[in-house]
């Protein structure tokens, strides 16, 4: 582990300071941590780890999270600039340099041992990273940006900056600092009525003390957090400037076409390159262990002349896997089924299946890299740029110092640019190096990218339930296969007997996080049997839940807005139907009703979705209102249509033609709101993935009766039989 | 083989097979790389450019096939410095989330209004087919009832 000294980030090139978590927290850091700033700090107007105030008064904010549609660089600028009462329009944005003095797992390095702040901790926890893990990272994923890094560090640093530029100000005018206030990025001393700028109290500002303890605002003096704030990487991105890792360009650059042994774990065992070297601006056919690159002075032309090497790889060993083989060796694991709880009046049993998931983000995987004398260049788009940094070193036999990486803007992230998964990048630059010195861009096809994801596991679940003479549930048990935790498989009902077992069951098929990791199957599996429970009981599956939800205020209260705002007791046309389901993850609370029409033929069409969601305070409400809209339609398109299978220990699908996503023409209305509570901020980047799935289902068996029980949609005839 | 081709209103003549993809040669051999590659199978739309007008996916399109027909890309959509309707609506409604997919969404909106200015919601379903995967539908579908509505026409 890196020792936190002052030589250790002058001699990384950058600067340090800030103290944000012993701010708040009152943790130790290592010594002298917060107090350092870089020898330039005072020239360049630094004022902490991450925020410069420039001459001009432009305050830059530079953001340790990559921009992948979330939106979270300008909400967590705004959480900045409202503690530091900087002028909105006088702020600039931009992404944090790929370097330790930002890595956010510092957060929990600094403190060392175990300990991880509360919040920091349900994210480590239940988004499934170690804590070890997160050591040298700069993640953004687990729903944290804002509720950590935001929450805890640019909140802190805005208002500490605050404090100094206030101080610089008194500093000059002779004046206490009492009597002056920041507003508009400016400091106002009102008795003398004297005025200066951000910008005018920059340099003297960054020689002093930056404070461990500053002054936070309270939420009822919000100002630019409760405006609608546009998000600062719209403009382009509508007229084609914005610049992705597939859009790096440099002179001499080459382009690599991979392809990948189809079987996870398989080997390359012969290649003729004879015909593919011929072929017309193909510079080398690259032998690498698990795949095979043609590089060439296009990408066109690379793809073309890969498609004429005829590989052997061999299949590991995993050459028989298929789907079925998978969802064999999962009932198998969970046979018997869990027994029925005593006592019952009624009981209720259930199985549900959900299948493999892709990212399937609309950028393909893409990294660039250049191995020269000096050490190596990166170029990609990743959610973690100091992990990707390690695996490229390690690929090329580096120290991570000797490699520079430069992020981009993220074409999709979904979980699948998280750390721990970035093959790409080590097939990028162990191709890159057979090219040495030439820059080498590697692009996934989409095929490449559907037939080697990380992806979300398969699972079976299997529910008991028993439910007492006055209708209500008393006791829930499942088992259930592809992972779990506390938070995804915990009901927050008022349900005496509740017992949740996992069962592993090992396969060949690679695993990661896709957006809202576990909870997107439990909650799928929790929400469908809470509502089975509900109709064997003979109540409202609104009021059902409801009842069960007397001593969880927050969750009451948000099921009770999605049901005001979707009106949930007003009467529907036959063949239509409204299905509800309430998930929390990452801190927040969200709940769904899904209406549906189910034609006689079993035709389903989704009319509209409604959801209520508590992630304690909003920071940007439009921004969040889109992650909303965004993770119901994500989730939508996986419920109805998406499936990974497997046969011969091979990826089926190939593109989008085998592997479909819904249009703009089966996109429902959308209506979003969020109920403020007091509660720590939640995340918002997957917490409405959860509970759309079950609510769908939900909705069409109260359309039709037809009870779905196995994801994707699309596998059952939505028409009951009579 | 020497191609020339008119993009953005700009005669040029690149040196490639005429199978080459229209993408490919906007990308690499013009460097415009506002036009996207999600698919190569004219599947997901965020190739789409405008070939004489009309909305075309571009990674299927081969080069030989574009002959003096003018094409238009995301930038040259709108003159230098100025914005097209449609991508003011879009910043209006603050649609894109990660923006892979939404230069090519505006060029198919905007190809779509150029041919009927008046559209349907029909008529923008049965048209509008491209993939966006951070699911900005909802936002996509009021841009354009917007943009409708400013031009006068019933959607």
């Amino acid at each position: 582990m890196n020792k936190w000294t002052r030589r250790t980030f002058i001699g990384a090139g950058t600067v340090a300071g800030g103290g944000f978590l012993l701010g708040v927290a009152g943790f130790t850091f290592a010594p002298g941590r917060h107090a350092l700033v870089a020898d330039d700090a005072e020239a360049k107007g630094q004022l902490t780890t991450w925020i410069t105030v420039t001459p001009d008064n432009i305050v830059t904010i530079l953001i340790p999270h990559c921009e992948m549609g979330q939106g979270a660089p300008t909400a967590l600028a705004m959480m900045a600039a409202e503690e530091m009462e900087a002028e909105w329009d006088l702020v600039r944005v931009a992404e944090a340099p790929a370097l330790d003095a930002y890595a956010n797992g510092y957060i929990a390095r600094s403190v060392g041992g175990e300990y991880v702040p509360g919040v920091m901790a349900r994210g480590v926890d239940y988004a499934s990273f170690k804590l070890a893990e997160w050591f040298g990272l700069q993640v953004t994923g687990g729903s944290t940006a804002v509720r950590g890094t935001g929450e805890f560090g640019l909140r802190v640093a805005g208002a500490a900056a605050k404090e100094m530029l206030i101080a610089a100000a008194a500093r000059t005018w002779s004046v206490s600092a009492a009597e002056c206030t920041a507003e508009r990025s400016r400091v106002v001393h009102r008795a003398s009525t004297r005025m200066a700028t951000f910008g005018e109290l920059a340099r003297t500002a960054a020689a002093l003390e930056v404070p461990t303890r500053p002054r936070l605002k309270s939420s009822e003096a919000f100002a630019l957090r409760r405006t609608l704030v546009k998000r600062h990487d719209i403009p382009g991105k509508v007229d084609g400037t914005a610049k992705y890792a597939i859009d790096v360009s440099m002179p001499g650059m080459l382009y690599a076409a991979v392809e990948i042994a189809p079987v996870q774990g398989g080997r390359l065992r012969s290649v003729d390159p004879s015909d593919a070297e011929r072929m017309p601006g193909v510079k080398a056919v690259v032998r690498l262990d698990e795949a095979v690159a043609v590089v060439a002075d296009s990408y066109w032309r690379a793809r073309r002349a890969l498609a004429a090497l005829k590989p052997w790889f061999d299949d590991a060993g995993h050459g028989a896997v298929s789907t079925e083989s998978i969802f064999a060796a999962f009932e198998s694991a969970l046979s018997p089924p869990p027994a029925v709880p005593g006592g019952a009046v009624k009981s209720v049993a259930a199985e549900y299946r959900v299948p493999f998931l892709a990212h399937a983000t609309m950028e393909p995987m893409v990294c660039t890299v250049r191995v020269d004398t000096s050490g190596a260049d990166v170029w990609t788009g990743v959610q973690d740029p100091l992990n990707a940094r390690s695996v490229a070193a390690k690929a090329l036999g580096l120290s991570v110092d000797q490699v520079r990486l430069t992020n981009h803007l993220l074409g999709g992230g979904f979980g699948r640019r998280l750390p721990f998964t970035f093959d790409y990048v080590d097939l990028a630059a162990r191709i890159a190096k057979a090219m040495s010195p030439a820059p080498v861009k590697t692009i996934w096809s989409r095929e490449n990218d559907l037939q080697h994801d990380y992806y979300r596991p398969a699972a079976i679940s299997r529910h008991v339930g028993a439910i007492d003479a006055s209708g209500r549930a008393v006791a829930v048990h499942s088992t259930y296969t592809g992972g779990g935790n506390g938070e995804a498989v915990a009901m927050p009902y008022d349900i005496p007997d509740q017992d949740a077992e996992g069962r592993d069951v090992d396969h060949s098929i690679r695993l990661g996080q896709w957006r809202s990791v576990l909870n997107s199957q439990h909650g799928f599996f929790k929400e469908s049997f809470i509502d089975e429970m509900a109709h064997a009981a003979g109540k409202d599956p609104f009021a059902f839940r409801r009842d069960l939800l007397e001593k969880q205020p927050r969750f009451k209260a948000v099921l009770e807005k999605v049901a005001a705002i979707s009106n949930w007791d007003s009467a529907v046309p036959a063949g239509e139907g409204r299905g509800i389901a309430i998930c929390e993850s990452f801190g927040t609370i969200a709940a769904e009703v899904v209406h549906v029409q189910v034609s006689a033929e079993g035709h389903l069409k989704v009319l509209n979705v409604s959801a209520a969601v508590d992630c304690g305070d909003v920071v940007n409400v439009d921004g969040a209102k889109a992650q909303v809209e965004g993770s119901i339609v994500f989730a939508l398109s996986a419920a109805l249509l998406s499936e990974i299978t497997i046969a011969n220990g091979r990826i089926v699908q190939t593109n989008f033609r085998d592997y479909p996503m819904i249009h703009l023409a089966d996109a429902p209305l959308i209506t979003a709101e969020f109920v403020r509570s007091d509660a720590p901020l939640g995340g918002l980047g997957e917490p409405c993935v959860p509970p759309l799935a079950a609510a769908l289902t939900n909705a069409i068996f109260a359309a039709c009766g037809v009870r779905v029980r196995e994801l994707p949609i699309k596998k059952t005839p939505l028409v009951a039989r009579a | 083989m020497a191609i020339t081709l008119t993009v953005n209103g700009t005669v040029h003549t690149v040196d490639v097979e005429p199978e080459m993809p229209l993408l490919w040669v906007l990308r690499e051999a013009m460097g415009l790389t506002g036009t996207k590659f999600g698919c190569g199978i004219a599947a997901c739309g965020a190739c789409t450019v405008h070939l004489d007008g009309r909305a075309v996916r571009s990674c299927t399109l081969p080069v030989s096939a574009v002959g003096d027909k003018p094409v238009t890309t995301i930038e040259g959509l709108a003159p230098q410095g100025a914005l097209h309707a449609v991508q003011r609506a879009w910043i209006a409604h603050q649609v894109p989330q990660c923006g892979y997919c939404q230069s090519g969404l505006i060029m198919a909106v905007a190809g779509l209004i150029a041919q009927n200015p008046h559209p349907t919601d029909a008529e923008v379903d049965a048209g509008i087919t491209n993939i966006c995967r951070c699911g900005t539908f909802a936002r996509v579908r009021r841009a354009i009832h917007d943009l409708v509505r400013e031009q006068g026409g019933a959607s």
